[in-house]
């Protein structure tokens, strides 16, 4: 009888906790799918200007390794890979006029996937951001791809 | 099991014919022996004269006794172009400053990369020197040398990207003219090989 109690109270404080454990990790189970799927999608779509590291090239692309300009640009992030980018623009104080291609093909998840890896890569570090979100973003691109 | 034997003795034969000297690079391309001489003539690229990033003629004379690296690319390619040159200009930086090694890009877009835009280019790669030279040249000349001469595909292609279908080759070129290897620029282990194979080249032409 005691050690049907004690048995019960075990299995309810383990199930308690492991709903508690698997709530919580949910966004980060979620952001480790984004990041892998994310990191595939950087390969082939950004790394060839990006550079493997982030680093960019030369002037022609500018570096991914400014966390405080891709946090200033965090809800523009979405329309700079959707739609391109051209124009002068500021990295690490650095100036780049160039032209970034749009990737209109990308879905909304596959958007949120390369912001979550770019973010989330290279020194940066800015944890998750679901596909809703970009959906969101999505909506208030500026007309031109100019920021 | 008798065709079998012959297919195999000519694999031997073939790989045989493949074999090189120990630390010779092969030559490439169609080859004749000259009426009257015993000697192999090797293809070799011809002569040429195009404009370079400062709006200079540039012809085979620059390259005289020289090895060089040639591709051809155009500065609006945004698919295999960046990181054909990040690779091409990591070989630039292992040989930066030595006399016998010179890189030479061809834009295959005669419309928009005149030689101002080939130098705004180079610029902000960061290899604007006499040692790599960016050039332009009417259409007709640079296909023709592309793929007849370099062995290199090139197309316009108004349904690719951006426009062109091109592929990735740096093609090294010895101090005698001829093609001594081809290198998927694209592919950092393959430019590797081909930083050693320059090496191998410069000491070949030592001797
Ligand atoms: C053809 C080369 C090229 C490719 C491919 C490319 N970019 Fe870019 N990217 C650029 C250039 C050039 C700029 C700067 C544009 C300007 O000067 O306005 C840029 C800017 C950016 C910026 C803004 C950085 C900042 O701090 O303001 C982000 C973010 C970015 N790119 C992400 C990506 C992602 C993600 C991909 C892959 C889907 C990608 N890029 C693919 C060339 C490229």
């Amino acid at each position: 009888m005691r050690l049907r109690n004690l048995t019960l109270c075990i299995i309810t404080v383990a199930t308690i906790l492991g709903m508690f454990l698997s709530c919580q990790s949910q966004e980060e189970l979620d952001m480790r799918n984004y990041l892998s799927n994310g990191r595939s999608l950087y390969e082939v779509k950004c790394r060839n200007c990006h550079g493997e590291q982030g680093e960019g090239l030369g002037e022609l692309a500018p570096p991914l390794t400014d966390s405080l300009s891709l946090k200033k640009k965090k809800k523009q992030l979405s329309c700079i890979i959707k739609n391109g980018l051209e124009g002068e623009i500021q990295v690490h104080g650095k100036v780049y006029n160039e032209k970034m291609p749009a990737f209109t093909e990308l879905t909304d998840m596959e958007v949120a996937q390369l912001i979550v890896y770019i973010t989330n890569s290279f020194g940066n570090s800015q944890g998750h951001y679901p596909y809703n979100r970009v959906t969101e973003d999505l909506k208030n691109c500026p007309s031109s791809a100019q920021l | 099991m008798r065709f079998s034997n012959l297919f195999f003795a000519m694999m031997v034969l073939f790989a045989c014919a493949a074999c090189r000297q120990p630390g010779k690079l092969p030559i490439y391309g169609p080859r004749d022996v000259a009426p009257g001489q015993t000697d192999t003539v090797y293809k070799t690229i011809p002569p040429f004269s195009f404009l370079n990033q400062d709006s200079v003629p540039l012809t085979q004379d620059a390259f005289k006794g020289k090895v060089y690296v040639a591709d051809f690319f155009f500065t609006s390619c945004s698919s295999i172009c960046p990181v054909m040159h990040r690779n091409m200009k990591t070989l630039y930086d292992a040989y930066k400053g030595n006399p016998d090694v010179l890189f030479l890009s061809h834009t295959i877009d005669e419309k928009y990369d005149k030689p101002s835009r080939l130098k705004k280019y180079a610029q902000k790669l960061g290899v604007d020197e006499k040692q790599w030279q960016f050039v332009w040249g009417p259409k007709k000349d640079v296909y023709s040398i592309a793929e007849k001469d370099y062995l290199v595909a090139v197309q316009e292609d108004s349904t690719a990207r951006d426009g062109f279908v091109h592929q990735g080759w740096l093609v090294l070129i010895d101090p005698d003219k001829r093609i001594r290897g081809a290198y998927d620029g694209t592919l950092p282990e393959q430019t590797g090989k081909l930083k050693k194979d320059i090496a191998t080249l410069l000491a070949e032409y030592k001797k």
